[in-house]
């Protein structure tokens, strides 16, 4: 049964002055898959997910929200139509309550805009979009408490659960594994599992392990190209990956296969 | 406009743009590697002129040496006191929000203002301009230029050129450079970043003093000129991008030709067209035409 | 029975964190029947500053927003006002506030489309400038007066069927107009730090890449913000235009805007008791630093010690004054636990 295509680049590059960050990069993000973006550091993999969200600007080539062209819409207008992403620093709002952060992501889907005089709190729109977010992210416990005083991989958990606030179609995660633990990053692992079904996730990761456990398909980028595309098993024996990495993950690449 | 009066305008306009850069160097280097908004700095620019005023007396008695002299104390005094400024004050504020340096930097021209009134008076005073440069060019038979306004010219250019040998050149330029884009790895490169800072910061002073001293023959000198010039700086920055020299001297030289011309050809609204060339380039570009970092 | 209701009533009353300013209210209303004529003009004066530090409260404590030229709208409403006036008693011109208001709202709108396109520090540069753009057009040119200020023709009134309601030549009306403006300014920006779009503010201030990435267009917001801020700085404008029935360039200089941020760091940035508590704590520094009976002839370099205490205010209590509890607790604890 053929995936229905939520994002799709074609032939994306962006340039800085005289250094081409991406060239030409073409990749699809269906319904239903992870989809892992790896890559050696600086290949771009990160520019790349800022032209995809409407951060930076394209210099070329086209990006496609459910087959509508979105290359000049502004991130906003990506976000409300569906495009969640999260940061590889932290950016939640420390001062407010797990809740009140996942409340307000949510409002930018569900209030009229410069609603000036309706109450915060009663939003029920927004209040049910973030209890649901905060749930699917295993938050629910945390609810009330300070966003500042959670956990590091708590706090990552947070970032995803206020992606999910704006009930988006597709998520960019940017390194949500960042500096966790092996139990944190299990934790974090089962919910991207639990997302698969609605939603189409673009992982941007650098834990190999964890990518060839949760992975459907990876992408392969160095110096600003994508050199490879495919399944787990045919990326692990690709020799263009394998003298890419040039032994970086060629022997740290893991023999078994994980969840999934 | 013949060619005559469009040449004066000309030699007005770059007159008026290298003076406004050795100002608005000073800002945007201390905005651009220390961090620091620095509103007192046109209060350099004032206490350049009224030490003009101060040091004519000194200027007279030595008739020749005694206003290059007077130049040069000036430029002492404020390497002295920039320097001075830096480890009492300014190094306090690195860490601020811009609020609270806005506002700190604020209270400091309120005090600057009155000690100088304290001192040395509320009163306009003009300045002579030295024997030996007062005299007038002949400018395509009908019109003059006077010798001191190209004076002031050339040795503009001669301080921007040396800025910019020393930016460019010298090790202290490199480790200048680099501070404005990275404060942390400069450090980490063994680069003393206090004394960095310090002399940045005295730098700064010493160009604002100096144009402020220069410019005094010719603006006369009045309490509200450090004001005026401190905004009109604030203008040529967000043009030329923080922390660009090369951005500054050209936003120096546009703004001076914009507001010279304006002020000869329109000039109900002249002083309005500085604001209005800072909102086309703000549409255009709103970091400036060259930004660093 | 009936005493412990009575303890838990007192118990809820003084747990309200409403009561001091319900205190302040009726002091303020009060005030006019017990003070000298000097005094009660000063408080008029500070009130007419609470409203214009309340409406940049809005830009810089909630928004984030650093504008140093927000004394543009609050001049060019009192110059609206005062060249709209008609030249006539009129039967009532209840509609110059409106208009005022309308005038200030607009200025922010086109002047704020502009700032808004620069970020950071590039930001307060450019209110900056754009105010000094105003202070020239109403000093420099022969729109309205010059350096000499422009008169106010006749002092507005609002009638009805003849019978004149509010009559702001009246000075205590004029007063109890102005308390009434103050209390509804600060009752609406307490509504709006409540609802969706304060909490929008709040998150852009924040963090706004954040907000953008949950599909906030935040410049929309920002402009938004910023002509309100305008629009509500311009009925301190209209205010000060018929206090005196005369406006001068002076109210558009840059010390106005230094002053009004002045007056909100004094205060406590971020909330709106703090904004109006820096106003009176800032126009009663000023009256002290002028007092010849204190200072005597060095009265007059009143800027002196202004700027020192504007420096060790902000450098020794930069949370203001509103978080001075909390700062001197910080202080005592550590000093209670050594002991």
């Amino acid at each position: 049964m053929p995936a229905e295509i939520l994002l799709e680049s074609i032939d994306l590059s962006r340039r800085f002055g005289g250094l081409l960050a991406v060239d030409r990069a073409s990749l699809t993000l269906a319904r239903g898959e992870v989809h892992a973006l790896i890559g050696t550091n600086g290949a771009g993999k990160s520019t790349l997910v800022n032209v995809l969200s409407g951060e930076i600007a394209a210099s070329g080539g086209k990006v496609r929200l459910s087959g509508c062209d979105v290359t000049r819409w502004t991130q906003p207008r990506r976000a409300r139509a569906g495009l969640g992403r999260s940061y590889q620093r932290t950016t939640i709002f420390a001062h407010a309550s797990v809740f009140e952060n996942c409340r307000l992501a949510a409002q930018a889907h569900f209030q009229r805009a410069y609603d000036l005089w309706s109450d915060a709190t009663r939003c029920s729109d927004a209040t049910r979009a973030a209890e649901q977010a905060i749930a699917q992210a295993n938050l629910s416990a945390q609810a009330r408490r300070v966003a500042g005083t959670l956990s590091h991989g708590q706090k990552r958990q947070l970032e995803i659960a206020m992606c999910l606030a704006t009930g988006p179609s597709v998520l960019l995660l940017d390194e949500p594994l960042a500096g966790m633990g092996p139990e944190e990053t299990d934790r974090m692992l089962l919910l991207l599992e639990a997302l698969k079904p609605g939603h189409a996730v673009l992982l941007v990761e650098h834990d190999m392990d964890a990518v060839f456990r949760i992975a459907d398909r990876i992408t392969v980028m160095v110096s600003g190209r994508v050199i490879a595309t495919g399944e787990p098993a045919a990326i692990r024996g690709n020799a263009d990956v394998q003298s890419a990495y040039l032994g970086e993950i060629g022997d740290d690449m893991p023999q078994a296969a994980g969840i999934g | 406009m013949d060619f005559a009066v469009f040449l004066v305008q000309c030699l007005n306009a770059v007159q008026y743009g290298l003076l406004l850069f050795l100002v608005a160097s000073g800002l945007t280097l201390i905005f651009g590697i220390l961090g620091v908004i620095n509103l007192a700095h046109g209060s350099f620019y004032m206490i350049g002129a009224y030490l003009a005023y101060a040091l004519a007396p000194l200027a007279a008695a030595h008739s020749g040496g005694g206003f290059p002299a007077a130049l040069a104390i000036g430029v002492v005094l404020s390497i002295v006191f920039g320097y001075v400024l830096e480890w009492v004050f300014v190094s306090y504020l690195y860490e601020r929000e811009h609020l609270q340096q806005v506002l700190m930097t604020y209270g400091l021209i309120l005090v600057f203002e009155e000690l100088r009134s304290i001192a040395l008076g509320d009163d306009v005073h003009g300045v002579a301009v030295p024997e030996w440069l007062a005299g007038s060019v002949p400018l395509g038979g009908v019109m003059t230029y006077p010798v001191y306004r190209l004076f002031m010219s050339g040795v503009c250019l001669l301080v921007a050129l040396a800025l910019y040998a020393v930016i460019a050149r010298t090790r202290v330029g490199m480790a200048i450079r680099a501070g404005a884009t990275n404060r942390e790895m400069v450090q980490a490169l063994g680069v003393d970043i206090r004394l960095l800072y310090r002399i940045v910061f005295a730098a700064g002073v010493a160009l604002a003093v100096f144009a402020g001293m220069l410019a005094a023959p010719v603006t006369s000198v009045y309490p509200g000129m450090g004001n005026q010039v401190l905004i009109v700086s604030f203008v040529v920055v967000v043009i030329g991008g923080i922390g660009s020299i090369r951005g500054a001297l050209l936003a120096s030289l546009l703004v001076g030709f914009v507001d010279t011309f304006g002020n000869v050809l329109v000039p109900q609204i002249a002083g309005v067209l500085v604001y209005v060339l800072m909102a086309a380039i703000l549409l255009w570009r709103p970091e400036g035409l060259f930004r660093t970092g | 029975m009936k005493f412990r209701r009575f303890a838990i009533l007192v118990q809820q009353t003084s747990a309200w964190r409403g009561w001091p300013l319900a205190v302040a209210v009726v002091v303020l209303a009060v005030f006019p029947h017990v003070g000298g004529d000097f005094y009660v003009d000063l408080v008029l004066t500070t009130m007419i500053l609470s409203i214009f530090a309340l409406s940049l409260e809005l830009l810089v404590g909630r928004t984030g927003l650093v504008s140093f030229g927000h004394a543009a709208f609050f001049g060019i409403a009192a110059y609206a006002t005062a060249l709209l006036s008609p030249s006539g008693a009129a039967p009532s011109h209840a509609w110059l506030l409106p208009a005022g208001v309308a005038t200030a709202a607009l200025a922010a709108a086109v002047i704020g489309a502009f700032c808004l396109r620069a970020r950071g520090v590039y930001f307060i540069m450019v209110t900056l400038a754009f105010a000094q753009m105003t202070y020239f057009v109403f000093h420099d040119t022969k729109l309205a007066g010059g350096s000499d200020g422009l008169y106010l023709n006749v002092k507005p009134a609002l009638t009805l069927d003849g019978i004149t309601i509010v009559d702001l030549r009246n000075p205590r009306t004029f007063y109890y107009a102005t308390l009434v403006l103050l209390v509804l300014v600060y009752a609406v920006l307490a509504a709006i730090g409540r609802s969706r779009f304060g909490y929008a503010l709040a998150g852009i201030r924040a963090n706004e890449q954040r907000m953008r990435a949950a599909g906030f267009s935040t410049y929309g917001y920002k402009l938004a913000a910023f002509t309100l801020a305008g629009a509500l700085a311009g009925i301190a404008g209209f205010l000060h235009a018929v206090k005196d029935g005369f406006v001068s360039p002076e109210i558009l200089a840059w010390h106005q805007s230094g002053a009004v941020l002045l007056m909100l760091i004094l205060g406590g940035i971020g909330t709106l008791r703090g904004a109006v508590l820096g106003a009176f704590v800032f126009v009663l520094m000023k009256e002290l630093f002028q007092s010849e009976a204190l200072f005597g002839a060095f009265a007059k370099h009143w800027q002196l010690p202004l700027g020192l205490a504007v420096i060790a205010c902000v450098a020794l209590m930069p949370n203001g004054i509103v978080a001075l509890p909390t700062q001197l607790r910080r202080f005592r604890a550590p000093l209670l636990n050594a002991g």
